[in-house]
């Protein structure tokens, strides 16, 4: 306790108890914290969605089931359009750790794009659905699955709003220490976003066509 | 050490080092890459190329790699180990996953007996009668 | 386009037919507030106070200053609340025997709904986030919560949601579906216009914000408590904040989550809860109670940690049973989640699912029960002082015991099918509600005021506010007791049954006597004020406190503390005080504060707007809302200039000031 003042009196067993710092006191940032907190409430959001789509998913009303309607090709491309923006985001955290600003943007671009392109892919799968009469108005099932994924789909894209953001905040201040911290944070809520598609692909796609 | 997570966003003269977020390597991020691959093509081949041919057993298997790959994903690519943030992150995540197991199987629990006891016949195990209601 | 279609496009379904002008309760409520509203806002004006406001309040991000807004809001809001409650003890006391009384149903099934929606998200959510927002970064020996900018946020987003509710008083009209608006009844079919709208808005604005604290509030305190202060030497006051924000965290998503499926089943005709096309009502109940048992956690365990400060202050004792308090907050934490379905027993999962239920919720009255031995072990031999606030601890002690056991009743799921949705149920949860949060905050704010103002509260009041709502609570809610023992159901707004009239007239008599508890509550502020001097704290330790919180001055700096204090043991300032540590006087350094930013109040004004526009279907409105909240909440995240410093000459003189107060007082 060599930093703290001593402004205090001798206890009764004799040695001096420090009770106030000397220096000035930073405590430690909690924004990595904060945040992981924040996904970890986002993360009982989608529990509730996935939840009601395990009471909700057998529920046809007589419509169509995930056997008639999904399209599992389609699925595997959109799986690895997320994969391979995981591995981007990856790259590019391996660049800022090197502190090398230009590459970093790159990589930060190639993963909003594959993120698109995994937006682009929902889109037309949603659109596809819905021409064949099978929206979310439907059945019970196709509400619950519109939405879950709809919710993930919603997800992403305000991690590509983000990630733009964040482009132009690195162009413009560079690779400080508050950018380098939002930059992990965005990583933590994307690869977060991966995670929660493990449990829409397997739960929902892969179970779904299963009879 | 290079990732400076400094303590505040606003003022960058006090480094502090305690706070930083983890280091990752390549190596982590493409071990974590190829077994995620591997994690996924597995299951979709197994339902594509129709390997079981029980259903139930199929879902099981399914549900086994789901929960492996989400395990991976938690390793490589967020970086979750006992150490990060004083250990906060992992507690934080075990009472999340208590939860969201709580809410999926207790939903479906609760939700399964409701319609077993009250609406008989229109239970999920009948859901073929369902589908075949005009 | 034709005018028509741009009126629609603009004002969407909201129209002149909206303004309630044929309602006479409403109207003279309408002017009432007007003319007080115009009062208010002419003497502001008046008195050149908008700058002032502006610069020190609305933009604060000082956790003092927003959690005396918050207060200050759940006050507000409880006198809307009670007036609520005033109408329908007036309303169920004379509509016997013929006579309607002054409410039709469909307004009496607005008033109800309302009153439920206020007492808990607008009343007892504000109060208590108040309370720690207060307390919790003082009793760490932190100078203001980690996210200080996000704290401001959360406020006005709470306030957004109040107003929408206030709003729907006098537009268009409130939901009639009871406060947890269950389906089918609060879908589209049954409930076309926009009361449930209003319902969904007001939760979601104000959830934001509720989340958003609650995740501040975590990383404080795992983050920026003083050195020396591991876990097992929190104040339990900031371990029941922390288990709350950990509840807070964890329940809201669910709620979230449940509300925008209802809001998608109105709005797109999604078919989650209607009853065709294979969706079921039941799955919003069970949703919605994952939230909502967790919930009455959030709100009572604050005032659990605010009892174990207070009962050893005013006992001269240390806490009894520290580590089983905190055991039982933990406890108490992690069986909430597992109890949800003991509300709607009756829905007919059967007996092995009500029994699970049934079982777990006896459980959980086992950590409450030691809680209150604990407090009464404190008092065992204590030297006790009955101070304002002791006597509203002793008044919750005994009430919530009663409270407590009339819910391990309704936990027995058979006795539950004779009692559900009963005025048994109704008394029951007033009991602990009241008995519990409301004593609690009052117990509280009689404790900390002199820490936020610098003057003690006026004891003759406060004693007077006490036994009014003591023995007001007992009068009101005995009898409805004995009606839910009758079977007499809720949320009726006249009887046939002239015997059953004498019951709900001693209740309205109680409501009665609670009026004067809040009178005599505002009566104790205003007095208080008037006194000030008399009643003057200069210590900054008027009760002989025992945490780091009356350490500082009364009302504490800017920065809280002048030198971040170093903990030692679990009473750390009862420990300074036993050792005779002096303060510091010099050596004084520039203290780091975050700047005050317009940012929070102006998202939260559009969020205000995006409700408004999305519950009329102003959807063009409702769009610009949107873009404008995005582009202001980008826009922030490119400031990062969000720090100043206090220079140490300022640091000095304030300090230095203090010093010779003290100085003169002894």
């Amino acid at each position: 306790m060599s930093d703290m003042h001593a402004s205090s009196t001798a206890s009764a067993a004799g040695q001096k108890l420090q009770f106030w710092m000397k220096e000035d006191h930073h405590p430690a940032n909690g924004t990595l914290l904060g945040f992981w907190i924040y996904l970890m409430s986002d993360c009982l959001i989608f529990a509730c969605l996935f939840a009601t789509y395990g009471v909700l998913g057998r529920s046809y009303a007589g419509g169509p089931s995930g056997a008639d309607l999904f399209e599992l090709p389609l699925v595997a491309i959109n799986t690895t359009m997320l994969l391979l923006s995981s591995i981007t985001y990856g790259f590019a955290v391996l660049e800022m750790q090197k502190n090398q600003k230009g590459t970093m943007m790159a990589w930060l671009i190639i993963t909003g794009l594959f993120g698109a392109a995994f937006l682009g892919i929902e889109l037309y799968e949603f659109a596809h659905l819905i021409h064949e009469g099978a929206g979310p108005q439907r059945s019970a099932f196709l509400s619950s699955f519109f939405t879950l994924v709809g919710t993930h789909g919603l997800h992403v894209t305000f991690g590509i709003i983000w990630l733009v953001t964040l482009l132009f905040q690195v162009g413009k201040h560079g690779l400080t220490p508050a950018n380098k911290r939002r930059i992990m944070c965005l990583s933590m809520f994307w690869h977060f976003l991966d995670v929660v598609w493990i449990g829409v692909f397997t739960f929902v796609y892969l179970m779904g066509v299963l009879q | 050490m290079s990732t400076h997570v400094d303590s505040h966003d606003h003022h960058d003269d006090h480094a502090h080092h305690e706070d930083d977020a983890p280091h990752s390597t390549l190596k982590g991020y493409m071990t974590g890459f190829f077994l995620a691959v591997v994690l996924t093509a597995i299951p979709f081949w197994l339902v594509m190329g129709k390997v079981i041919p029980n259903a139930q057993t199929l879902a099981v298997v399914l549900l086994v790699f789901g929960a492996i790959q989400i395990v991976v994903h938690m390793i490589y690519f967020l970086h979750m180990d006992t150490k990060s943030q004083g250990g906060w992150n992992m507690l934080a995540l075990i009472f999340t996953l208590v939860l969201v197991v709580i809410t999926l199987s207790g939903s479906i629990w609760v939700m399964y007996h409701l319609n077993a006891n009250m609406m008989p016949g229109m239970s999920h195990d009948m859901s073929q009668q369902v589908k075949n209601l005009p | 386009m034709n005018t028509p279609d741009l009126v629609k496009l603009i004002f969407g379904r909201l129209s002149l037919e909206a303004i309630p002008y044929h309602e006479p309760i409403l109207i003279a409520t309408f002017a009432m507030v007007a003319i007080g509203g115009i009062a208010v806002l002419t003497l502001i004006t008046r008195a050149k106070l908008w700058g002032y406001l502006w610069s020190e309040w609305f933009t604060s991000i000082d956790h003092k200053k927003i959690g005396i807004m918050y207060m200050v809001l759940g006050i507000v809001m409880l006198l809307r609340g009670f007036a609520d409650a005033l109408m329908m003890r007036a309303q169920q006391a004379i509509a016997f025997n013929g006579n309607p009384g002054f409410l039709p149903p469909h307004h009496y099934d607005q008033i109800f709904t309302a009153h439920g929606v206020i007492m808990i998200f607008f009343v007892a959510m504000p109060l208590v986030t108040g309370l720690m927002n207060y307390v919790v970064p003082l009793q760490i020996g932190a100078r203001d919560v980690a996210f200080p900018f996000l704290n401001n946020f959360s406020f006005w987003m709470t306030v957004s949601g109040a107003m929408l509710v206030m709003a729907s008083l006098f537009v268009g009209e409130f939901a009639r579906t009871g406060w947890l608006a269950y389906p089918p009844l609060s879908g589209l079919v049954q409930s076309p216009d926009v009361g449930v709208d209003y319902y969904i808005w007001a939760l979601q604005v104000a959830g934001v914000g509720t989340t958003l604290s609650g995740i501040n509030l975590i990383a404080t305190i795992v983050k920026m408590r003083a050195p020396g202060m591991t876990m097992m030497k929190m104040p339990v006051f900031t371990w029941t904040s922390l288990c709350t924000n950990v509840l807070i965290v964890a329940a809201f998503p669910v709620l979230t989550a449940v509300l925008v499926l209802l809001s998608l089943d109105r709005y797109i005709g999604t078919n989650f809860f209607t009853n065709d096309f294979g969706g079921n009502p039941m799955m919003y109940v069970n949703l919605i109670w994952i939230w909502g048992h967790p919930e009455v956690y959030i709100l009572i365990l604050p005032l659990f940690g605010a009892f174990s400060e207070i009962v050893p202050t005013y006992s001269r004792k240390r806490l009894f049973g520290y580590a089983s308090m905190v055991y039982a907050t933990v406890v108490i934490t992690v069986l909430s989640y597992l109890v949800w379905l003991h509300h709607f027993f009756t829905m007919g999962s059967g007996a092995s699912v009500n029994s699970f239920f049934g079982i777990t919720t006896m459980i959980i009255s086992i950590p409450t029960g030691a809680k209150i031995f604990n407090w009464l072990f404190t008092m065992y031999r204590g030297r006790i002082k009955f101070d304002v606030p002791m006597l509203w601890t002793v008044g919750f002690m005994v009430t919530f015991v009663i409270g407590g056991m009339t819910g391990v009743m309704l936990a027995v799921p058979p006795a539950d099918f004779l009692l559900h949705n009963s005025l048994f149920l109704i008394a029951h949860f007033h009991n602990v509600i009241i008995g519990g949060v409301v004593f609690g905050v009052f117990a509280a704010i009689n404790y900390w005021f002199p820490k936020a103002f610098g003057y003690r509260l006026d004891p003759f009041w406060g004693k007077c506010s006490f036994w009014f709502w003591f023995v007001g609570f007992y009068v009101a809610f005995m009898p409805l007791y004995v009606l839910g023992f009758m079977g007499v159901t809720r949320r009726m707004n006249h009887f046939e049954d002239p015997s059953l009239q004498i019951w709900f007239q001693i209740a309205a008599v109680g409501a009665g006597l609670i009026a004067l508890g809040i009178g005599s509550f505002l009566m104790q502020l205003f007095v208080s004020w008037k006194r000030r001097d008399a009643l003057r704290d200069v210590t900054g330790d008027p009760w002989g406190g025992r945490t780091l919180e009356w350490s500082t001055s009364s009302p504490p700096p800017v920065y809280n503390f002048a030198f971040t204090p170093v903990v030692h043991d679990l009473d750390a300032w009862s420990q300074m005080k036993d050792h005779h540590a002096e303060r510091r006087t010099e050596g004084y350094l520039p203290i780091h504060m975050p700047s005050n930013t317009g940012a929070g109040i102006i998202i939260a004004g559009f969020a205000f707007v995006l409700g408004f526009a999305m519950i009329w279907h102003m959807f063009l409105v409702a769009g610009l809302a949107f873009v404008g909240l995005l582009v202001t909440a980008i826009g922030h995240t490119f400031n990062y200039k969000r720090d100043y410093y206090i220079p140490a000459d300022v640091v000095e003189r304030t300090e230095t000031a203090r010093t010779e107060e003290l100085a003169a007082h002894v």
